[in-house]
């Protein structure tokens, strides 16, 4: 059957998204549906994806066709030949072009009405007031350290008497066959950092495996790259993307390889051991990216319940054993040092306050009792009672004066005390 | 879209009400979670009279150097020092520790490298400083040859324990053993 459809018919294109995004639903809540008035409200929207790999390319294209029309995306890469598999907005003329802008011009090309704004520059590079203009941000991250980055940044974001300080999180990421979606609204929801537990470390080898028993190719690379290198050290120091640092890796793990009599070690697996490379499958990123789109559509129109608001906010995806896929709430950890205990303000007479009437008064004040306190800012350790060798350097800074300390209105001091080992208080000095 | 946050808005007034929180303050730059983390795990330290630690500078809390001298076992008499580099991403990462001394040990190399499970392949967030500090004594008090870095040291406990037991005593004293001369460690 042939498409009655012609392709430059932009209207027929948004029709059946239409009847999805202005129809509630029978578990549509009526207070966040923005029925007729949501084609306007979606392209008045400004919507922020985070990496433009290979959930990235997915991400754009699906919110593009989800009938976003304003959207930034943010990654510091630049196309490599391996990316071609999966990463289908680029072609092998984009090899060393910067992602963000080949993905951009790609999806505009093909959906139109859309516009998509390129950075070529890390998440650090932008600032708060930056943010600030998206009203939803989408991740489609490899790195654990990028999305604890930018989750503390939403976090530290939030301002109470301001609707739009809230920036929901859409969070995607996959591991070969398994991944995860999921909605962080943030200091309501339970963040990354409350659920650092769910990604699981990288699985390390026994070092006293690779030095003695090895029995995996992978074994006599990792051999290689913590014991051989520090022994001989070859180089002064290891850059992974150095072809002869990994060749030099290479040889030595061939060598021990062919000692225990192991198959299989090559210059790619090497690399791909020492960078620490997960096989992405493009089908993965393909549910995922999905996951989080839809979510995205549904956050943006209410046109149907969505992930995280405020119950079910984690979608685990799993592949690896047929297909097997769970959504629970993952629950705020009130401990949480990211999410949790904010600061909260506490008096001070002034600049001229030393620091122990500051901590002494740590134990007057109802809501704090602290007996025992020690405490620190940010780069800067004002007094630990433990372990012994930190309190004797401290010691000297009780009687030292905030401003000597260089503490001012408004900063920041985390205070622990023994009778709350689990948690550490975070208060904001507030200079009357 | 909005209205879902003035719902939320409603709901962490009152929180903020019970907590004594107020917003709009000045921003300055926050205590990371690493380092929050690690103060936690400083003062829940509990190190006894056989250890002590060293901070080269107070302020970096994330480097610093813990000296073992066991009262028991077979490295009784010696004192070993341990370097602590914590990375940011602690304790989703586990932190790096290094022998400082070149010592006669079954699970530690000659470059100083520990063979410690809560190290590398069993870490776990929810595990702490003093997991670290503990079994790093146990090392001294249990060395164990099934899960050998030192092939040789090893190899020498498991043959016979009275040799391997002079071996540790000729090592701490800045002797040779097998060919290698270890650092002097008796205090
Ligand atoms: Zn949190």
């Amino acid at each position: 059957m042939t498409s009655q459809v012609h392709p430059s018919s932009e209207p027929a294109r948004w029709r059946y998204l239409d009847q999805v995004r202005t129809r509630p639903g029978p578990f549509t809540n009526p207070d966040l549906f923005s029925g007729a008035q949501v084609a306007a409200a979606m392209e008045s929207m400004k919507i922020l994806v985070i990496g433009a790999g290979g959930l990235g390319c997915e991400i754009l294209k699906n919110l593009a066709l989800s009938g976003f029309k304003n959207i930034h995306v943010i990654d510091m890469d630049t196309i490599d030949i391996s990316n071609l598999n999966r990463q289908f907005l680029f072609r092998q003329d984009d090899v060393g072009k910067s992602k963000a802008e080949v993905a951009a011009r790609f999806v505009e090309r093909r959906v139109r009405g859309v516009k998509i704004t390129p950075h070529n520059k890390r998440i650090q590079d932008f600032d708060e007031d930056f943010y600030m203009q998206f009203q939803l941000v989408v991740c489609g991250l490899d790195s654990i350290e990028a999305r604890r980055w930018i989750n503390a940044t939403l976090v530290n974001m939030v301002d109470e008497d301001v609707e739009d300080s809230y920036k929901p999180l859409i969070d995607g990421g996959t591991e070969g066959f398994k991944g995860q979606a999921r909605v962080i609204i943030p200091t309501v929801t339970s963040c990354i950092e409350c659920q650092l537990d769910m990604h699981a470390p990288r699985a390390a080898v026994p070092l006293c495996t690779l030095a003695s028993i090895p029995r995996q190719p992978e074994h006599c690379i990792e051999w290689a790259h913590v014991i051989a290198w520090d022994q001989e050290k070859p180089f002064p120091a290891l850059d992974k993307d150095d072809p002869e640092h990994i060749s030099w890796l290479y040889q030595k793990a061939l060598a021990r390889a062919q000692e225990f009599n192991i198959q299989g070690v090559t210059y790619s697996l090497t690399q791909g051991v020492v960078k620490n490379i997960i096989p992405a499958i493009a089908a993965t990123n393909s549910v995922i990216a999905a996951a989080c789109c839809n979510e995205a559509l549904k956050i943006a129109s209410g046109c149907a319940p969505a992930l995280g608001l405020p119950d079910n906010n984690y979608m685990m995806y799993s592949g690896n054993d047929a297909i097997y896929t769970y959504t629970f709430q993952h629950q705020r950890k009130e401990d949480c040092p990211v999410c949790g205990n904010r600061p909260r303000d506490l008096p001070v007479s002034g600049p001229q306050q030393t620091l122990r009437d500051l901590l002494d008064s740590l134990a007057d004040r109802p809501e704090a009792q602290l007996k025992q306190p020690s405490a620190r800012a940010v780069g800067k350790t004002l007094y630990m009672r433990v372990p012994e060798s930190l309190e004797k350097q401290t010691r000297p800074n009780l009687d030292k004066t905030l401003a000597e300390l260089g503490l001012e209105d408004g900063q920041e001091i985390a205070v622990s005390d023994p009778a709350f080992a689990t948690v550490v208080f975070r208060f904001m000095l507030r200079f009357k | 879209m909005l209205k879902i946050w003035s719902m939320k808005k409603e709901q962490q007034k009152a929180e903020n009400a019970a907590e004594g929180t107020t917003a709009a303050a000045p921003k300055k730059k926050k205590v990371t979670a690493a380092q929050l983390r690690v103060q936690k795990d400083l003062s829940e330290l509990s190190l006894g009279n056989t250890m002590s630690t060293e901070f080269p500078d107070p302020d970096d809390i994330l480097s610093f150097i813990l000296y073992i001298e066991p009262d028991e076992g077979m490295y009784k008499g010696g004192r070993f020092s341990f370097t602590f580099n914590i990375p940011t991403s602690f304790p989703h990462e586990p932190p790096k520790v290094q022998c400082r001394e070149k010592i006669y040990h079954p699970n530690i190399d000659l470059e100083g490298k520990v063979c410690l499970n809560i190290l590398r392949e069993d870490w776990k967030p929810v595990l702490n400083l003093n997991a670290v500090i503990v079994g790093l004594q146990f090392l001294f008090l249990e060395p164990n040859a099934s899960d050998p870095l030192n092939k040789e040291a090893a190899e020498d406990l498991r043959n016979t324990r009275e040799m391997f037991k002079r071996n540790v005593r000729t090592a701490m004293a800045g002797g040779t053993v097998r060919g290698e001369t270890y650092h002097k460690v008796l205090v």
